[in-house]
């Protein structure tokens, strides 16, 4: 008679405990991987430097401007590149601004001047930045601070067509330490004399 | 008869360990791991026990359970235990006291593979979730300040592939949704453009190259692009079919950066000064007035990424140091979780992978699992390059 009810009590809980632990205490077919796993469909082609097609057409499309368009640096491509002249030129602005600071106006008239004296070359303005900003923001800051000096020589008579403006962010410091010092350096815009190609 | 028949089935069954008295219904175990996730305030790891992996196997189980929630303890304080080896083929066994919730043996791939496997089929088995081991990122690798390559990798930085080789500016790479293709920004040809390029052919195109700055490429779900152009004579928010055309002018705030999408492709969040004043806005990516998305109790907000599932926007605030924060999507108060920047979600909407500055100041890439806070350096692209920066995930 006891027996009979521990064997009930026994298959009741066999019953529920077999159905919970079914046959996971055995491992299952092995789940195969795939062999070295081939996300880049062509070997052949990564780290080739591979050739560049032309992407879809530029679209003008309507547009607000907020300032002068810049010029298509590919228009100067073939251009010579002539760091040295308006070396001293270089302009230097203060932390997280793009505005020209009066005292850096004279250097913008000196390179208005050379220009207008030399009506065959064009020039590029390199905006800078120090690290300190992310760097996406920092590209941003650098384009904001060639095109302000380029507005300034277009409101002083110089042709924008003939300014060519680039944004290096913070990957072009003049000084890399990482001090006060060394930011306030890279806070700039150089001005870089682009002379036409020899025929 | 019937009686000792059955009893004699029943004593075997005993003997043979299957049967088990102890164990009554209320002992199935249904997984609540990541149930209850405190996203903002601090969810404690789930204690696991993982015993029997040596070498890489055992590193690589660590690493990535770290990362996706769950901390590694002695056995008599584990609430789940993972046991196994991998003296040939990985094979790994998850229980929770004496029941066994997952079996596996693995065959193929390498042991890195094999142990990422089967981190992952522990997440989903105790959360119900994908885990991310499995996962993708590509970023930015620079040899030199101005020279570098984009790269990708598996998520923690292993098995680095450079899919440039053109030792020039590189930024921002971004994966197209769902695709093994990507747009990221290039200075090859001598001003920055935002290249096209498939992964599964190798072709590349010159996407974008306006007049002036073409950067900061992001990519909806249904393949559109919203991107940075500077050709109407500051940086604004511009946005254009993968086929190049319908270019719309979203913005013209004149610094606008760092669009990002939200996951139902409706709206562009972005980074931008406004009356002074740097906050993040979104805009409808087909036009119309620009929502300020408040993230108080921070400063300076920047780079936001949008979660996958849409609740919630990552972004980096610059209050002095950088931090990585989190803001519900709707905007709200921002809540700063670990030092760095530039994050970018995982596609469970729980991981992020930022960058920050390891002592020498070179760029490193991280991982933070947000509701518990646990905090993984991803590897480092070796070789020539030192600054691993602007990391997108695969989603």
């Amino acid at each position: 008679m006891k027996l009979t009810k521990i064997t009930n009590l026994l298959v009741l809980g066999s019953a529920l405990t077999i159905t919970a632990v079914g046959c996971k205490t055995h491992p299952q077919n092995p789940t195969p991987l795939p062999g070295v796993r081939n996300h880049i469909g062509d070997q052949s082609l990564i780290g080739q430097a591979p050739p560049i097609n032309n992407g879809p057409p530029v679209d003008g499309g309507t547009a607000s401007t907020t300032g002068i368009p810049p010029v298509y640096g590919g228009d100067y491509a073939n251009w010579g590149h002539d760091a040295q002249t308006l070396a001293r030129a270089t302009v230097y602005f203060d932390f997280d601004k793009s505005a020209i600071k009066a005292s850096e106006g004279s250097k913008l008239d000196d390179v208005a001047n050379y220009l207008k004296g030399n009506p065959a070359v064009a020039l590029q303005i390199e905006g800078n930045c120090d690290e300190r900003g992310t760097e996406e923001y920092n590209r941003s800051l650098g384009e904001r601070r060639a095109l302000a000096a380029r507005e300034h020589l277009v409101s002083l008579g110089v042709d924008p067509q003939h300014i060519v403006t680039i944004t290096k962010g913070e990957d072009n410091p003049a000084d890399p330490g990482h001090s006060e010092e060394a930011w306030k350096k890279n806070r700039r815009d150089e001005f870089i004399v682009l002379t036409p190609p020899k025929m | 008869m019937r009686k000792i028949f059955l009893q004699r089935i029943l004593i075997a069954l005993l003997v043979s360990g299957i049967l088990m008295p102890k164990a009554m219904a209320q002992d199935i175990v249904v997984p609540t791991v990541g149930r209850d996730v405190n996203f903002l305030g601090l969810t404690p790891p789930t204690p696991i026990s993982v015993t029997g992996f040596t070498g890489e196997v055992a590193h690589v189980l660590n690493f990535d359970l770290t990362v996706m929630g769950f901390i590694e303890v002695a056995p008599d304080a584990a609430k789940y235990s993972l046991s196994g080896n991998n003296t040939g083929n990985v094979t790994g066994q998850l229980s929770f006291g004496k029941n066994v919730l997952l079996s596996k043996i693995y065959s193929g791939g390498t042991s890195r593979a094999q142990a990422h496997r089967l981190a992952d089929e522990v997440v989903l088995k105790l959360t119900g979730l994908n885990g991310i081991a499995e996962t993708k990122i590509a970023f930015k690798g620079n040899s030199r300040p101005g020279m570098g390559e984009i790269y990708i990798a598996d998520f923690d930085g292993y098995n680095p592939q450079a899919v440039t080789r053109d030792n020039t500016d590189v930024a921002a790479p971004c994966w197209v949704p769902g695709r093994l293709a990507m747009y990221y920004t290039s200075y090859k040809l001598g001003y920055p453009n935002i290249f096209y390029q498939n992964l599964s052919t190798g072709e590349r195109q010159n996407y974008a190259h306006y007049a002036g700055m073409n950067s900061s490429a992001a990519v909806s779900s249904d393949g559109r692009v919203a991107m940075v152009l500077s050709k109407t004579g500051n940086p604004d928010i511009f946005v254009c079919d993968a086929s190049g055309k319908n270019l719309k002018q979203l913005t013209t705030t004149r610094e606008a950066s760092s669009p990002c999408w939200s996951p139902d492709g409706r709206w562009i969040c972005f980074a931008a000064k406004v009356a002074g004043r740097r906050s993040l806005f979104k805009v409808p990516a087909d036009g119309g007035e620009m929502v300020r998305i408040p993230t108080s109790g921070v400063a300076n907000p920047s780079e936001p990424d949008w979660s996958p599932d849409g609740k919630w926007i990552a972004l980096t605030a610059q209050m002095g140091d950088f931090s990585i924060c989190v803001v519900p999507a709707g905007g709200g108060s921002a809540t700063p979780l670990v030092n760095g920047e530039d994050p970018s979600w995982a596609p469970n909407s729980r991981t992020l992978i930022f960058v920050r500055r390891g002592s020498g100041g070179n760029r490193m890439l991280s991982l933070l699992d947000v509701p518990t806070k646990q905090v993984k350096d991803a590897s480092r692209a070796s070789g020539s390059s030192i600054s691993n920066s602007q990391p997108s995930w695969a989603r």
